[in-house]
């Protein structure tokens, strides 16, 4: 009931503030003006709909991701409303993890809201339906995740510009840190090496949940692309709720 | 059993880089015991909120026990048993009255139905019920302060916990404030305050403590510190020539066809009866005066 308490208010902070719907209505515009560059696109129509399409959904869900998950634990420290919670009966865990409960289902809205109002314009301008697009949307939603408990990491112990900063670093990282799997096998250091496979390890691959090359060529898609994907959300967002934890519980409210 | 217990409680904040470090509570004692009202008086920045803090875990104490109604204070189930009103109270300004009520009552585990009728009961105790449907944001900082004061009571806790609750409020308020911890004490509830509006304090207080620069100064009962401090005699007579009166050696002043003196002593003040009754003069009153809690606290300040 704690963990409810806490999400579900989280959830009303954020859609009572008017970024969010601003960025879920810019998301969608941005997804269907795909329709505009797919008239002046020689060949595939539902390829370049997907393909601008898929990529505005994404970036602006990432938008919102960052931007509720850094704002709404800063603000609760920054507005001393934690004073309010963690006077109560409960524990830091217990809010960190209400938190991003909350954030998930926030993102979960946004990225449903969009997604499917992308699918039926999909649905109308092509007469199709690739319900691959509804695994694309899955483990984007994984990925928001990632991202989710990045920005609550570094937002409980720092502040929301520098948590930004961090948070859009390490998303970027995400996108080519696959290049950096190719290149660790050729170092030959051992200290090079040990510092390369630390640095892919520990950094978020954010390649694993990116399918929009499968959904636009129309290409099969791998289940066990989507198990590792699952897997590695879980491992990853459990690994960082606990680190953020750790460094909350010891933190001072003055 | 005690319903609050501070043995030795230091804290000591430093600065960003650890170069600095700014001891703010010096090792305090504090006995609250049940069912009383506890003033905790101090200047700004002495070291009351810090006190606060590490009562309820928003703070973690340099060294020291905390104990409330036998139990450490660390452990998160014990504030089951607490209400707080942070000084300044800050809520989530887009929610109603109404809904901040409901949510602190789900963060008590407390069953929907209950919280809704507490909430209802809440509201009309602090005079909010009209407004309880207005969005936090559009509340003066008074109606926080109400609305601060019956998210604390949502849980019916047996210990209450207020920082500086008289803060924002007209006199009015303040009166309202003061009648609904009188009866809230008289239910047998515990209640620690801070404040310095020494007033209020003194209308209201069991015990007190005072505290300067992270040391508790003097702990006691109001009343004992009050009646043992005395600070002159006045007395108020008439019907004695001035020129007898010259004779005598106390200072007295002239004032609408009556004469005050200020005595220091008992004992001065019984030579000027004997004195005045010898005379054939006429006393309209003795009176004690008291030290007053503000005579007190700066009594403290200044030593």
């Amino acid at each position: 009931m704690k963990l409810r308490a806490i999400a579900l208010n989280t959830f009303k902070e954020a859609v009572r503030n008017k970024i969010f719907y601003l960025l879920v209505v810019l998301g969608v515009i941005t997804a269907l003006s795909s329709v505009i560059v797919s008239m002046l696109a020689i060949g595939d129509t539902e390829k370049v709909l997907k393909d601008i399409g898929l990529a505005a959904i994404d970036f602006f869900s990432v938008l919102i991701a960052i931007f509720t998950g850094i704002n709404l634990v800063y603000k609760e420290i920054e507005k001393k409303t934690i004073f309010n919670i963690l006077s109560k009966p409960i524990s830091r865990s217990s809010f960190i993890i209400g938190k991003f409960l909350g954030l998930a289902f926030t993102l979960l809205i946004a990225l449903a809201s969009m997604a499917s109002i992308f699918m039926a314009f999909l649905y109308l301008s092509t007469g199709n339906m690739d319900p691959a697009i509804l695994a694309y949307f899955f483990l984007l939603y994984l990925e928001l995740l990632i991202i989710t408990s990045i920005s609550l990491f570094f937002s409980s112990f720092s502040t929301p510009i520098l948590s930004s900063i961090y948070t859009i670093s390490l998303y970027l990282i995400g996108q080519v840190l696959w290049t950096f799997n190719e290149f660790k096998h050729h170092l030959k250091a051992p200290l090079e090496k040990i510092t390369a496979y630390f640095f892919y390890y520990i950094l978020p691959n954010l390649e694993k949940f990116n399918i929009k090359n499968e959904i636009v060529l129309n290409n099969r898609l791998d289940g066990q692309l989507i198990a590792n994907g699952i897997i590695y959300a879980v491992l990853y967002i459990s690994a960082l709720l606990v680190l953020t934890i750790i460094i909350f519980d010891r933190r001072e409210f003055q | 059993m005690n319903a609050l217990e501070i043995r030795n409680l230091k804290k000591t904040f430093k600065s960003n880089f650890l170069i600095r470090q700014y001891p703010v509570l010096k090792g305090i004692d504090i006995t609250v015991e049940k069912g009383e009202i506890y003033g905790f008086l101090g200047p700004n920045g002495a070291g009351k909120t810090t006190t606060m803090k590490c009562i309820i875990g928003l703070i973690y104490p340099d060294t020291g026990e905390i104990s409330i109604f036998g139990q450490p204070s660390d452990d998160t189930a014990r504030r089951r048993n607490i209400g707080f009103l942070p000084e300044q109270p800050y809520f989530y300004d887009y929610l109603t009255a109404e809904e901040l009520l409901m949510f602190s009552g789900m963060l008590f585990s407390l069953p929907t139905k209950q919280t809704r009728q507490k909430t209802g009961e809440l509201l009309e105790l602090v005079g909010l019920e009209q407004k309880k449907n207005l969005k936090l944001k559009k509340y003066s900082k008074g109606m926080l302060q109400r609305v601060g004061l019956a998210q604390a009571l949502i849980n019916e806790p047996e210990f209450l916990i207020l920082d500086e609750p008289f803060s924002g409020l007209d006199p009015i308020g303040r009166k309202e404030l003061r009648d609904i911890i009188l009866s809230l004490r008289d239910n047998g509830k515990t209640i620690f305050f801070s404040s310095h509006i020494l007033q209020d304090m003194e209308m209201m207080v069991d015990r007190v403590g005072i505290i300067l620069d992270g040391t508790i100064r003097k702990e006691g009962k109001l009343s004992e510190l009050i009646s043992h401090s005395v600070r002159y005699y006045e007395i108020v007579f008439t019907g004695i020539d001035e020129n007898i009166l010259a004779n005598h050696p106390a200072k007295y002043v002239f004032q609408d066809n009556h004469y005050i003196a200020r005595l220091d002593t008992v004992d001065e003040t019984n030579k000027i009866i004997e004195f005045i009754v010898q005379n054939k003069g006429k006393i309209i009153s003795i009176t004690p005066i008291k030290r007053t809690l503000e005579d007190i606290f700066f009594e403290e300040i200044h030593q």
